[in-house]
């Protein structure tokens, strides 16, 4: 088959002289979400590697670095709560034993799926716009089979935020000050709270809380549990995006408070 | 307010075609049928389109708006500028027959290639019971009028004509998970999901979701719950890794 006949140019079907009739800016999307993948992908990278302004105000640490686990975490006293051990390397980032995982469980997120498919991917950019793709294999063959290992990642991501938490709460308390409380941990809670909704909102969550059950009115526990997670899981294309958003932001607020170029206003203490 | 909206309809059949200018009258309120209609009965007699009920409920009516696969009867003609040439496609996934007719009978195909409903061999018709809470997922599936409008706007077969064979398309990926779901059906649809019926073709991007005129939420309810259920029985990746140090990939799925 010659790229003139596939798809919509295919024998028997009607004879229409474009690809695709649309008129709308349909590549507005694909474009915006690739610049937005883009974009994060770079900071986190960036960061992920800088191994400096990680921690602040001997209380904060930014999400990126946590949990701390490289020997290089001694040269902030207080940012690791989990122990050093792993080399003090600069291509081993600090959070080395989370980021690789956060990374993955976004990479195969249903979500994230449907958002690199339709941008980076262009399979397709847009519903009814051809795809350039001579052949196409879905999900069906390695490596894209590999996706259906989400849900593990999704168990590893859940002791993840566990700890994101455990740093939120922990930022209260301030070595000399005792409790305090700043703008900074506004911010933690709120990218903390943000997390767990993005989270729980998981597809394959979901499926686990309840979802796989054919007889809902025989687990009445796990049936309310379903439908509180349906209901977050509309929204978690959005909070795909909020949480990029607030880990950024909330990184960015520790660089800055830890580079000295602002302070952190304090509200309490 | 009435105005005059140029058109251009595809009119043809297998054998080949073209998009054809005219101008028809619009009034208040009408939809993309109406001017269809009128175009028929004022300038074109033989021009094909199929409708039933103009009630967005016969799911007979799909084409293409603009490049868009919509209901010509729920496609308001307020929605378009007055000025904006308003292009009409029969649905470019399946074989036309004339003007704006498609050949639809590749679903009929998928649909024949589901097992029915199998309810549990000692339950007579008139004894099943099944409460609310255990058939309101099936019920939003049932919601389906059978427009093909998302098995037209799936990239899988729309942009790959030899993946039809493999792959059953949305709307009846979406009647297994009916089927799988529902309370007293005891057949085991997992397998055959994945093997038979092509769910691992569906890369979840949504485009059946973003054209159905019922607002199923094909892709988030059916497609993936489904593709969990095919992770529960065989992409448990311990159990893969079992099987591909020992090579029994043959083995079948638990479950
Ligand atoms: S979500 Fe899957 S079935 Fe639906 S249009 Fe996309 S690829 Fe096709
Ligand atoms: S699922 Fe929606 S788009 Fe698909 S055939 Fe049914 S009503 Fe039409
Ligand atoms: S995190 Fe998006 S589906 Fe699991
Ligand atoms: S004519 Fe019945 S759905 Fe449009």
């Amino acid at each position: 088959m010659t790229a003139q006949v596939r798809g919509v140019a295919a024998p028997t079907r009607a004879q229409v002289p474009a690809g695709t009739l649309r008129t709308d800016r349909w590549w507005l999307l694909p474009a915006a979400t690739t610049v937005g993948l883009l974009t994060f992908v770079v900071y986190g990278g960036f960061r992920a590697f800088q191994q400096q302004y990680f921690f602040a105000d001997e209380r904060y640490l930014t999400p990126f670095y946590s949990p701390c686990v490289s020997l290089g975490c001694a040269s902030e006293p207080g940012s690791a709560h989990f122990g050093m051990f792993l080399p003090d390397h600069p291509l081993i980032p600090y959070a080395a034993l989370s980021l690789p995982f956060l990374l993955v469980f976004r990479l195969t997120c249903y979500y994230y799926r449907k958002a690199y498919y339709r941008s980076v991917w262009i399979a397709p950019a847009a519903c009814a716009v051809p795809e350039p793709h001579a052949k196409y294999t879905g999900e069906t063959r390695f490596p894209l089979i590999l996706q259906n290992a989400h849900r593990y990642l999704f168990y590893l991501t859940v002791i993840i935020s566990l700890i994101n938490t455990y740093d939120a709460i922990v930022a209260f308390r301030h070595p000399d000050d005792g409790f305090v409380v700043g703008i900074g941990n506004v911010v933690l809670l709120a990218n903390v709270v943000l997390l767990w909704c993005y989270t729980l909102s998981c597809h394959s969550c979901r499926h686990v809380m309840g979802g796989r059950l054919t007889h809902f009115s025989k687990h009445p526990v796990r049936y309310r549990i379903w439908t509180w997670i349906s209901a977050l899981n509309t929204r978690h294309a959005t909070f795909a995006w909020i949480t990029l958003g607030t880990l950024v932001v909330t990184d960015l607020y520790v660089l800055l408070v830890a580079s000295g170029t602002i302070t952190d206003l304090r509200l309490v203490g | 307010m009435t105005y005059t909206a140029r058109l251009r309809v595809w009119r043809g059949d297998t054998g080949g075609g073209a998009l054809t200018d005219y101008e028809v009258e619009v009034n208040e309120g009408e939809v993309v049928l109406d001017i269809l209609h009128r175009l028929q009965a004022t300038q074109t007699p033989d021009l094909a389109v199929r409708w039933n009920c103009k009630a967005g409920k016969c799911g007979s009516c799909s084409a293409e708006i603009n490049g868009r696969p919509r209901l010509l009867c729920m496609t308001r003609m307020s929605v378009f500028e007055p000025g904006e040439t308003l292009t009409v496609t029969p649905m470019r996934t399946f074989p036309v027959i004339r003007d704006l007719v498609a050949d639809v009978s590749f679903n009929y195909a998928k649909a024949r290639e589901i097992p029915s409903f199998t309810p549990p061999p000692d339950l007579g018709p008139g004894e099943y019971r099944m409460k609310q809470a255990d058939v309101g997922r099936s019920q939003e599936f049932r919601k389906c009028i059978e427009c093909y409008l998302c098995q037209n706007t799936c990239h899988v077969v729309r942009d790959h004509e030899e993946n039809k064979p493999a792959f059953a398309g949305p709307r009846y990926l979406m009647r297994v998970a009916e089927l799988e779901m529902h309370p007293l059906d005891i057949a085991d649809r997992v397998a055959d999901v994945q093997d038979e019926h092509g769910l691992g073709l569906c890369n979840i991007t949504k485009c059946c979701t973003d054209v159905c005129p019922e607002g199923i939420k094909i892709t988030d309810n059916a497609l993936i719950p489904m593709k969990e259920r095919v992770a529960d029985q065989r992409y448990d990746p311990l159990v893969w890794l079992g099987r591909t140090i020992t090579r029994r990939r043959d083995r079948p799925a638990r479950g």
